[in-house]
């Protein structure tokens, strides 16, 4: 699978690369689900002894065991796989706290995952410079209701219900990276009541 | 002349309306009988005694009515209000340029006195009296930028430049036109603006960052932009479209006059001299359709501008649904005569 292609948008909606090897003194690869991808296409024209000074987190969703086995095979220097993002990120804070200059940070896979690991590692005072981001997988997005600020993560539809208030948000492409989330805003305020079938639009 | 402060609502039962001379004042957008974007700045200098634009900051009879809503808006949402960690300093240079500013242009209501750090503001409308040490957060109730903001008409978005960029990095946002401060907070100047139709591509916002980039201490520009809102509703935010945007199907052919109202932005830019930070302050005007029509030249370009706007702008601006409405009761005041140039009435 290739790296995803989007719809040309607007301008706060993040644009991603393609992951390629850079020079560093540690390397920190977080992917999630077909993420690993961009990963393992990378190690091919990796130059020698890269992954004896990387650590890679990896969440695999619903990919299960697919590309673990791979993954390791790579001889990582740490090597950990987490059940969700949320359950990882206290590890990734604590990583990040003792990352030193010069340290090369890939992520790759889904934009939640990418967007709030990058708020992570910006907020660590880690440099843009130093981040490279490759899409992978499912294009769902997560969304903030504007209402009740609630996050609600993987939305496949729009319109979609909000996990938290249950109003019926439509789904904009204005992104807020701080949030790592795109905007959700209630479709029927005008005519309550009058909400469209939702129509699936991220896979 | 002495204001006449008015006691007045902008939500619930809605008692805002304009006096004749805030009428006359009013920041009437439209030079000319179309609108199209356009990085329409001018330098931000007094200009016409007793009009908006005479003063840095504009006091006008909706003071303390104003800010009396902004309360009850922080009290609901406290995040209208947000300042990064390092914003701090930006926010002490623009309490001091609007403590100045208006002690200055309004010595009868605002007096400040400074010894050293040693400050004592004095705001007479609203009957407050501070002694404070400047640059100590400790010495004040609130923030800086809070504390000032609090007292002072229009919204205040405080812009840090680095990397020949603008930076939303604090505000105080509780009378805007549908858009969320929480969720644009952190950004730079074209993605807060992502979402704006046609200006992107008509070179709009490279043009007008590089204006503003430059903008120096002591010159400060200004701008206005317009949409229109049923109600006078200044808090028009994307939190509480849910509670707001359900009124636009009140409006009839009747209550025209009454509750619909263009509302007016006056945008001003200046450079805070310790933090190189740029404060944008946007001033919301509102006038009632039977005000605006008071005017008759006003009422005929009003009438002609709203007829021709392009689609997209309506949408955008999210009158489209009621302009066939709108439209129909203006053209009873546009009888075809030729208007005069400019924005004043004749």
């Amino acid at each position: 699978m290739t790296n995803s292609v989007f719809e040309p948008s607007i301008k706060s909606r993040p644009v991603y690369g393609t992951l390629a090897a850079r020079p560093g003194k540690a390397h920190l690869m977080i992917a999630d689900a077909e993420g690993a991808e961009a990963i393992l296409d990378m190690a091919q024209t990796a130059p020698e002894g890269l992954f004896t000074k990387t650590q890679i987190m990896f969440i695999p969703k619903a990919t299960g065991d697919t590309y673990v086995r791979q993954l390791q095979a790579l001889k990582p220097a740490q090597f950990y796989v987490g059940p969700s993002y949320n359950a990882s990120v206290s590890r990734l804070q604590r990583v990040l706290k003792d990352a030193h200059m010069g340290l090369q940070i890939y992520l790759a896979g889904t934009e939640g995952l990418i967007g709030q690991a990058m708020f992570e590692a910006v907020s660590a005072g880690i440099p843009h410079t130093a981040l490279q981001t490759e899409h992978r997988g499912s294009t769902a997005r997560r969304m903030q209701c504007v209402h009740c600020k609630g996050i609600t993560e993987d939305v496949t539809t729009d319109p979609f219900q909000c996990a938290h208030c249950g109003l019926h948000l439509f789904v904009r492409d204005h992104y807020s990276r701080r949030i790592a989330a795109f905007q959700g805003v209630r479709i029927d305020a005008e005519d309550p009541g009058n909400v469209p079938i939702p129509v699936e639009r991220f896979k | 002349m002495t204001i006449q402060f008015k006691d007045e609502t902008f939500r619930d039962d809605y008692t805002f309306k304009n006096s004749e001379w805030a009428v006359n004042r009013f920041p009437f957008p439209f030079h000319e009988d179309s609108y199209m974007y356009s990085v329409n700045m001018e330098p931000h200098q007094s200009f016409r005694p007793g009009s908006v634009f005479e003063h840095r900051f504009d006091v006008d009879e909706h003071y303390l009515s104003e800010m009396r809503d902004r309360a009850q808006v922080l009290a609901e949402d406290p995040l209208r209000c947000q300042s990064l960690p390092h914003m701090t300093l930006a926010g002490w240079d623009l309490l001091e340029l609007i403590m100045v500013s208006k002690s200055e242009d309004y010595p009868d209501l605002f007096q400040l006195n400074r010894d050293d750090n040693n400050w004592h503001w004095i705001n007479k409308p609203m009957g407050i009296d501070q002694k404070f040490t400047f640059l100590d957060e400790a010495t004040l109730p609130y923030g800086p930028m809070e504390y000032i903001t609090r007292q002072t008409q229009g919204d205040f978005a405080v812009l840090d430049q680095r990397d020949d960029n603008l930076w939303m990095d604090a505000g105080m946002i509780t009378t805007q036109a549908d858009w969320s401060l929480d969720f644009d907070i952190g950004m730079n100047f074209f993605e807060w603006h992502a979402p704006v139709p046609k200006a992107h591509e008509l070179g709009i916002f490279v043009r007008a960052l590089k204006f503003l980039l430059n903008v120096q201490q002591g010159l400060p520009a200004r701008r206005l932009n317009w949409t229109m809102t049923v109600n006078p509703l200044l808090d028009t935010s994307p939190e509480n479209y849910s509670k707001w945007g359900v009124q636009k199907q009140e409006l009839t052919l009747e209550n025209m006059p009454d509750k619909m109202h263009l509302r007016v932005e006056l945008q001003t830019f200046f450079r805070l001299p310790r933090s190189n930070a740029l404060v944008f302050p946007i001033r919301c005007y509102l006038i009632k359709l039977g005000e605006v029509v008071t005017v008759p030249k006003w009422g005929r370009r009003l009438h002609r501008v709203l007829r021709d706007l392009p689609e997209e702008l309506a949408t955008y601006k999210g009158f489209i649904g009621n302009r066939p409405k709108i439209i129909e009761w203006l053209s009873r005041y546009d009888d075809g005569a030729p208007t005069s140039p400019g924005i004043w009435p004749d």
